[in-house]
């Protein structure tokens, strides 16, 4: 469990520092919203219609970015074999991996979110939705990209591999991501598509762990 | 360099380490192939052979890092000892890289490794970093980044943790490469003490290391025709 923590911690210590993930994707996400914004230009009702699905798409995106580096960086330093050579089992270590992605890429995101619904128009209404979906829906885009993360550990420069493998994978939790955001609490669409996503990313949870480890421990032969 | 030795740590439960007719293959082509040992506690062995011979890769699969072709190898616990575990529990690898993180101070990657290798015995972890920031003098270089450490400083950090480890089975790869005479002293004084405590060492190096009573097992470079 101390182990795990500890894990968890330096991910995050390590995203935050000078050449760390965290701030990219945050940075592609605003900067995402803000062209969109401009593109669509002054239709104000189109752009209100549209911004909460925009939003599920910028941030689905933004997550994409630091996924070759959850464990590709600890490989290519020789971590890699210590969080093996210390691990019990390998599949919790998968899970804080994951974690710890979540923590320093999806929470800032989810925080940034409601600022660029206000550039976007979202409708006052519409807030709610958007913040509980992506605080739903992101640790499922953060639990399936450490699988996709640790199938291509071994190759360099794997960015669009790994968008590859996980965008089909990620389609049911934007459908129901976005589903939800774009309805009203109260609404039965709204409960159905919430309830969806967690599901979606319940079995993401469960089937990570195992998959991530089974695919570094085939990768560290 | 600071003389202090180790010698207060409490002796290991005793370890046999036992490989049988091992082969190991990496990129699907056959790398070593028949290597049979044994090791009781205090025994150090010497790996040699010359480039591309095997040693690294011989050294992970004994790290249990690598599965093997064939063969077997086995850690367990020498007469009168308990359970003696996996070899996730009783060995530290050390390889030619590192380990550390550039973005974290020297300070920051030894707590690091002292929580992950904590598991067995929780007691002591700030003792554990003090002596092994001690030992290879890392003391004046605790707040640096550990990327802006000089080659041989980062080496001697990444041996720091076979200190914090404190396992009784060591595998280290190439470990005086960019080593300075003094920190190779210091080295070979920590692998004499660890030996004393009834700590097992495989090393696999090019220098010729000064390890009393040290087995010297030689590699083959023909091994991979097979």
């Amino acid at each position: 469990m101390n182990a795990l923590w500890a894990i968890i911690a330096r991910d995050i210590r390590l995203a935050f520092r000078a050449g760390g993930g965290a701030l990219q994707a945050v940075t592609f996400f605003a900067l995402a919203g803000v062209l969109f914004a401009l593109a669509v230009g002054p239709d104000i009702a189109l752009i209100s219609k549209i911004a909460a699905p925009v939003l599920w798409t910028g941030a689905l995106l933004a997550t994409q970015i630091s996924l070759d580096q959850i464990w590709r960086a600890d490989r290519e330093d020789g971590s890699l074999d210590v969080l093996v050579e210390t691990s019990d089992m390998l599949a919790l270590t998968a899970l804080a991996k994951a974690f710890a992605h979540w923590a320093a890429t999806a929470l800032p995101l989810i925080i940034a979110a409601p600022i660029l619904g206000v550039l976007l128009n979202l409708p006052a209404e519409a807030f709610a939705p958007l913040v509980i979906s992506l605080a739903i829906g992101t640790p499922g885009l953060s639990l399936i990209g450490c699988i996709a993360g640790a199938l291509v550990v071994s190759l360099p420069r794997a960015h669009l591999l790994i968008s590859i493998i996980v965008s089909p994978l990620y389609v049911p939790i934007l459908i129901f991501g976005a589903g939800a955001a774009m309805s009203a609490p109260g609404d039965p669409q709204y409960a159905a598509n919430l309830m969806l996503l967690g599901a979606t990313v319940l079995f993401a949870a469960i089937i990570s762990p195992i998959a991530s480890a089974a695919a570094l421990r085939s990768n560290l032969d | 360099m600071n003389e202090q030795t180790p010698a207060r740590s409490a002796p290991f439960k005793g370890v046999i380490f036992t490989v049988s007719d091992l082969a190991v293959s990496r990129g699907g082509r056959r790398i070593v192939a028949g290597v049979s040992l044994e090791a009781a506690p205090g025994d150090a062995i010497v790996l040699r052979g010359p480039n591309g011979a095997g040693k690294t890769t011989l050294l992970r699969a004994f790290a249990g890092l690598l599965r093997p072709d064939e063969g077997e190898v086995s850690i367990a616990p020498a007469a009168g000892g308990e359970g003696a575990g996996g070899a996730s529990e009783t060995s530290v690898f050390c390889g030619a890289l590192n380990a550390h993180k550039a973005a974290l101070t020297v300070r920051e990657n030894l707590a690091f490794w002292a929580a992950l290798y904590g598991a067995p015995t929780l007691d002591n972890k700030a003792g554990r970093i003090e002596a092994a920031s001690a030992q290879f003098g890392l003391d004046p270089y605790s707040d640096y980044l550990a990327g802006a450490l000089s080659t041989g400083l980062a080496r001697r950090l990444g041996l720091a943790r076979l200190v914090i480890a404190q396992r009784p089975l060591w595998f280290i790869d190439e470990p005086t490469a960019s080593l300075d005479s003094a920190s190779i002293e210091t080295f070979l004084s920590l692998v004499e003490a660890h030996r004393q405590r009834g700590g097992l060492a495989v090393i696999a190096t090019h220098d010729p290391l000064p390890l009393k009573g040290a087995r010297i097992f030689t590699l083959a470079a023909e091994a991979r025709a097979a």
